[in-house]
């Protein structure tokens, strides 16, 4: 395996049981990741969605889950047409409990060479881990607006 | 956890500040990646690291035998958020009080 394009880390103070909800449940999801619903079943080989406002923003297939340890999935963006045909890149969160804090470690991976959504991956992940921290810790999340991260590729009209 | 004030404070340093614009153009790199072109003695640069690492500014990855370094936006989002978009809330609830107040006078 190519080694990672990125690698974020945010230490959380929650349970690793509370992250995983977060990171698996739709009701959570739309609280920090403006509006997207994670869908799956979580089950390793079960396919993997990101819809927002009804509309499916990226597809993929659970690689490997080990609640509440380890989640891995494909992650192909397909609202964007150049997008859509590039090969899928590769999602893994680990949650690694220290004391009361929970370090939640996310890569990202596999990119196709010159892939179009590196610039909206490196603005947007960041965003989404730092507004998951503040809904954990503070039972509000710290919506960044999406606008504000000037992503380039991607938009055609698919955020409110 | 690494606290708000140590994220200032690795962050109040022009050669931290340069290590970290190094990883933003190249993300993944390991030490002699990072001291390459830098007039920067080896153990400063490791110094440095050690100081971004404890602020989570830079986080490490091992890929293979090789000890990777990653620019960590993570925090700064924080204090984006805890710093930045606050004031300019108010800069703006400001500015529309101060047009509503001028408009107001000119009727």
């Amino acid at each position: 395996m190519s080694k990672p394009e990125f690698v974020y880390v945010t230490y959380i103070e929650t349970t690793p049981q509370k992250l995983w909800e977060a990171l698996t449940n739709s009701d959570f999801s739309k609280r920090y990741w403006w509006g997207t619903s994670v869908v799956s079943d979580w089950k390793v080989g079960s396919p993997f969605s990101l819809v927002l406002n009804g509309k499916t923003t990226d597809v993929g297939e659970i690689l490997e889950a080990d609640p509440p340890r380890l989640l891995s999935y494909s992650f192909r963006h397909i609202l964007n047409e150049a997008a859509s045909n590039e090969r899928p890149s590769r999602v893994t969160f680990e949650l690694e409990p220290h004391g009361k804090l929970v370090k939640l470690t996310l890569t990202h991976q596999d990119f196709a060479e010159t892939s179009v959504i590196l610039d909206g991956i490196s603005k947007g992940w960041p965003a989404i881990m730092s507004s998951l921290k503040s809904m954990l810790e503070t039972g509000q999340p710290l919506i960044i607006p999406f606008d504000a991260l000037s992503i380039e590729e991607l938009e055609e009209g698919t955020r409110s | 956890m690494p606290a708000m004030d140590e994220v200032f404070k690795a962050l109040a340093d022009a050669s931290r500040r340069s290590l970290l614009d190094r990883l933003h153009v190249r993300n993944g790199q390991t030490l002699n990646d990072l001291c390459e072109g830098l007039a920067m003695t080896r153990q400063a640069v490791t110094k440095h690291l050690a100081i971004l690492t404890a602020a989570n500014l830079v986080t490490t990855f091992k890929h293979g035998r090789e000890k990777l370094h990653y620019l960590n936006p993570v925090p700064i989002h924080q204090i984006g958020e805890r710093w930045i978009r606050k004031f300019e809330r108010g800069k703006l609830t400001a500015l529309s009080e101060l047009k509503r107040q001028l408009e107001q006078r000119d009727e």
